[in-house]
């Protein structure tokens, strides 16, 4: 192993994270880590403010990662023992002086890209009013997804975290690649 | 008719839905599945609105809600303005901290026909 676990726990000590996980995101997992994230954060000297806003958008970040996992048409194939299951996510909070981040991977079809790339892109291309109109706009004539978001959980994540969304791909093969979303919020 | 009544958990609100015309939705709605949760709730309006009381209050008292439960909270209110007979007001509730939870309440008055009352609490 080129990294040692005394690696990445000093990797993690200084991007001052909370919580890590990696692995297959499940609803039971989601409810266990965002009850650990709320007494975590209730010993914590920020703001309640600040508490409260760092758990909103971390349900939405998790619950967009759950959903979007799903998205893989159910053919069982997995990658190669090196890559992991393509279902297997991995998410960290970190604490900053001034800001938290939440950051999310996971894989998905490269056909994807795009289409994710120009939706961050027009997110992230709006000030404030635009992107709270154009939240309206989606919550009032957008369709329910079977899966519930209708395409809201993007747009909400910037509106809430009042920052630009941070992103990146990697292409791993032509079947897959990874997508990195990094969301910043500044404490109040 | 019955009333509806759902005891709260981590992840869903309490909801009181009564014929008297008093229905409540207090706590948290971030399930991953909203659809499932707020069927009942829209079903139930369905039936109220057959013989609904004179008055008709929903009180709003959300600490948080997600997209999933915003496109469902929407269909509440859309399924309530649909309600003749009975005189309507909603009620949103937020925390005096909370700018995002009253403009989320903003966003359903502008979208929705019905009157808003916006109320500053200390704590939900």
């Amino acid at each position: 192993m080129a990294t040692t676990t005394f690696d990445l726990y000093n990797l993690m000590e200084r991007d001052k994270v909370l919580l890590a996980f990696k692995g297959t995101v499940t609803s039971d997992l989601l409810s266990s880590v965002f009850q650990i994230m709320e007494s975590k954060m209730e010993d914590l000297n920020d703001s309640p403010a600040t508490k409260k806003k760092v758990f909103n958008v971390l349900v939405e970040c998790l619950q967009n990662l759950y959903h979007h996992i799903d998205d893989f048409d159910n053919d069982n194939a997995i990658f190669e023992t090196s890559k992991g299951d393509k279902k297997s996510a991995i998410f960290s909070i970190s604490r900053h002086d001034d800001y938290y981040n939440i950051v999310t991977g996971n894989f998905i079809y490269p056909k994807n890209v795009d289409e994710i790339t120009s939706k961050i892109t027009h997110i992230n291309s709006l000030d404030r009013d635009q992107l709270k109109a154009y939240y309206k706009e989606i919550l009032g004539n957008g369709k329910l997804s079977e899966k519930g978001g209708g395409g809201l959980g993007l747009i909400d994540i910037a509106k809430k975290s009042r920052n630009k969304l941070g992103y990146s791909f990697k292409e791993i093969d032509k079947d897959y690649s990874f997508f990195t979303l990094i969301v910043k919020i500044l404490k109040k | 008719m019955e009333d509806l009544k759902h005891e709260g958990s981590a992840k869903t609100p309490v909801v009181e839905f009564s014929s008297n015309g008093e229905l409540l939705l207090k706590g948290r709605s971030i399930p991953e599945n909203s659809i499932e949760f707020y069927k009942p709730l829209i079903e139930w309006l369905e039936s109220y609105s057959e013989s609904p009381n004179s008055t008709t209050v929903l009180s709003v008292q959300l600490e948080y809600f997600n997209t999933s439960s915003s496109k469902c909270i929407l269909d509440v209110f859309k399924k309530l303005e649909s309600v003749s007979g009975s005189e309507i007001t909603v009620k949103w509730h937020y925390e005096e901290d909370d700018e995002d939870m009253l403009e989320a309440g903003e966003d359903y008055e502008a979208i929705i026909d019905l009157p808003f009352e916006m109320i500053e609490v200390e704590e939900i």
